[in-house]
């Protein structure tokens, strides 16, 4: 890595997500070189954390087993983990760029035995699975992580439980000595790819999210169907550890509010389509159990409008057409209780639901004011094209809200700009 | 139905929302509303209303004038801005509510007994008077505002805190014959003449 030779023909990714990896390959495989900037310690970003994809209900880690595979076989990507760009200065075909790496205090001998994991008893929040699962202090991110190479948490080093994992490592994996490093490289594009987070759900007061145990995130829901995620693949609820049978969906979670996220998070409406299927998959068809559908407008367009119609057709899932007013919790039975009236007859209801699952919406990670002067940010912080005077270009979910198919398009957009500027600048110096 | 209502009939024929845009403050985010409903979820008088805002707001659309502006709804609205807080699109739901409330009265097909109508009146006659409320006036008229037995009763009922706000200096019983209003009432009266003017033309009810 030291030796990473970057020139003004180098493009520069930035997030290692679908978007990234996607954008990163593209340009690679069209013979450019590219470095690949991952903030995690591993590359896959949200994509990851997803149990299906909707529409077809595959998992992803098909696709990114094929991504990785990509990846490993291209020696023109350069991927750079647990770092970010804290700089970027300059103008298109010559950029300067500042990325600052923290320690993983593991080397490439790592074989990723988990002896270290081992011997150590030493707890931290597993940002992985949403903190809602704790991981040791030395861990691999997920079983799929690329670099497969155990990280040890910075809270331990110069502790005796450092030195204990350090002793558990038959490979000299361990070196404890890593510090922080600041690289400066030269780039000619640079593709910004640094996806979505959920928006802060605490910020929808009425909803409780930080008052009631049993309203969570889509985000939050989705691990627990992984059989290696909090709960071990079965869906059960945190307050009592109850199975949840009755599960209602509250859509435009902070999208599409003046109060919150102005715009439509785009897949939302059909990531609770996805996630109401959970409850057939887990009980079995005749089981008594459901899932309430709360929107305003089902927002299934295009070729899923037939995945909307076969969820329609389900009897275990229903749709209350309503944004919900506020939540209150039952405290004898840790029901959550949503209050609000049907727009279908203005009839008011007040429906006790074992868990609350908020379809919470996306937010770009990065403002893209935020990144460097000349990047175009529209109303949410997205990145707009401008493409006259830079060529700082946004993929994927840094451009929009995107669900991964549309991430992935975009991506390769992205890639084709970066490619036409890098070839501009070889031609001018050929 | 008296003459502005009629006028207004012919005015707007089959376009209830034009008329609601043009004539009701706040009038114009009518049409913003998406029907999400949190609004109407919101309103802690939700169950005693005949048509929460989130319908209202629908019958407007639908060109249901009569239904509207004769019901009692929006007259229970208490300002309490749940709705304002919540709505999605930040729609001024609680002046609408005002709003339609006032026009309908304007037109004087407000519902003829309704409870906060009746004392909206009274308390507008009681301020403009003098320019300042006289709040003995106000409560007698308010307790005998249903009739001379009713008003003892009610005057009775609420003896005790009348009597204590005496001691307390809170009430002053000769308030009936020397109340203090402002300086000069009559340019007050000029002003608020002037205003009804401006307004009237604003909306088209001048006669």
């Amino acid at each position: 890595m030291t030796d990473m030779v970057a020139t003004n023909e180098t493009i520069l990714v930035v997030g290692g997500g679908i978007s990234g990896l996607t954008a990163a390959l593209e340009a690679a495989e069209c013979g450019k070189d590219v470095v690949l900037v991952e903030k995690n310690p591993s590359v896959g970003g949200r994509v990851s954390q997803l149990y299906k994809y909707f529409p077809k209900l595959c998992r992803p880690t098909c696709g990114q087993e094929i991504n990785l595979r990509r990846l490993k076989a291209n020696r023109r990507i350069r991927l750079l983990t647990m770092a970010e760009v804290t700089n970027i200065k300059g103008a298109p075909g010559d950029y300067d760029v500042s990325i600052s790496v923290r320690p993983r205090y593991v080397n490439e001998n790592c074989t990723a035995c988990g002896a270290c994991s081992e011997a150590t008893s030493v707890e931290i929040d597993d940002p992985f699975n949403y903190n809602m699962k704790k991981t040791k202090a030395a861990y691999l991110p997920y079983n799929m992580a690329y670099p497969q190479r155990y990280v040890v948490d910075p809270s331990i080093i110069g502790t005796e439980e450092a030195d204990k994992v350090k002793a558990a490592c038959k490979y000299d994996a361990i070196d404890l000595d890593m510090q922080d490093r600041t690289m400066e490289i030269k780039v000619g594009a640079v593709i910004w790819a640094t996806g979505w987070q959920p928006y802060d759900a605490a910020k929808i007061q009425p909803y409780g999210y930080d008052r009631y145990a049993n309203v969570i995130t889509s985000v939050e829901f989705e691990r627990m169907m992984d059989p290696f995620g909090p709960t071990g693949g079965k869906l059960l609820r945190p307050s009592d550890g109850k199975e949840v049978k009755n599960v209602a969906f509250i859509q435009c979670a902070g999208s599409r509010d003046r109060n919150h996220l102005t715009h439509c998070s785009r897949i939302c409406c059909m990531a609770s389509l996805k996630q109401s299927t959970y409850i057939g998959e887990q009980y079995g068809d005749g089981a008594d159990a459901k899932a309430t559908i709360y929107y305003i407008d089902i927002r299934a367009i295009d070729r899923f409008e037939d995945f909307y119609q076969k969820v329609q057709a389900d009897e275990k899932v229903h749709f209350v057409k309503s944004k919900v007013a506020n939540i209150t919790e039952d405290r004898d039975t840790g029901d959550v209780v949503l209050h609000g009236v049907n727009t279908e007859g203005y009839h008011r209801y007040d429906n006790a639901h074992d868990l609350c699952v908020l379809a919470i919406g996306m937010q770009p990670s990065v403002r893209a004011d935020e990144i460097a002067e000349n990047v175009a940010a529209d109303a949410s912080g997205f990145i707009q094209m401008n493409g006259a005077d830079t060529a700082i270009f946004g993929a994927g979910c840094a451009a929009n809200a995107l669900d991964v198919n549309r991430a992935v398009q975009s991506a390769t957009a992205a890639a084709l700009r970066a490619i036409q500027v890098v070839n501009r600048v070889s031609s001018a110096e050929a | 139905m008296n003459d502005v209502n009629t006028t207004m009939v012919d005015k707007y024929r089959n376009d209830f929302l034009k008329e609601v845009e043009e004539n009701v403050e706040e009038g114009h985010w009518v049409k913003m509303c998406m029907q999400c409903g949190v609004c109407s979820g919101s309103c802690p008088f939700g169950p005693h209303w005949d048509h929460p805002p989130q319908e209202i707001f629908m019958m407007i659309r639908a060109g249901k004038r009569d239904e509207v502006l004769t019901t009692e709804s929006m007259w229970m609205c208490t300002s309490c801005y749940n709705c304002i807080v919540r709505c999605p699109r930040e729609l001024p739901i609680t002046h609408i509510m005002h709003g339609l409330a006032n026009y309908a009265h304007r037109l004087g097909i407000a519902p003829k007994m309704n409870p906060t109508r009746r004392f909206s009146a009274i308390f507008w006659n009681n301020i403009t008077k003098t320019g300042r409320v006289n709040e003995l006036a106000l409560s007698l008229k308010l307790y005998f505002m249903d009739g001379f037995g009713n008003g003892v009763k009610k005057a009775l009922a609420m003896k005790k805190v009348g009597i204590g706000m005496i001691k307390t200096k809170r009430l002053n019983p000769l308030a009936l014959v020397n109340h203090k209003g402002v300086k000069n009432p009559k340019e007050l009266h000029t002003l608020i003449k002037k205003a009804r003017e401006i307004e009237d033309r604003r909306k088209g009810l001048a006669s």
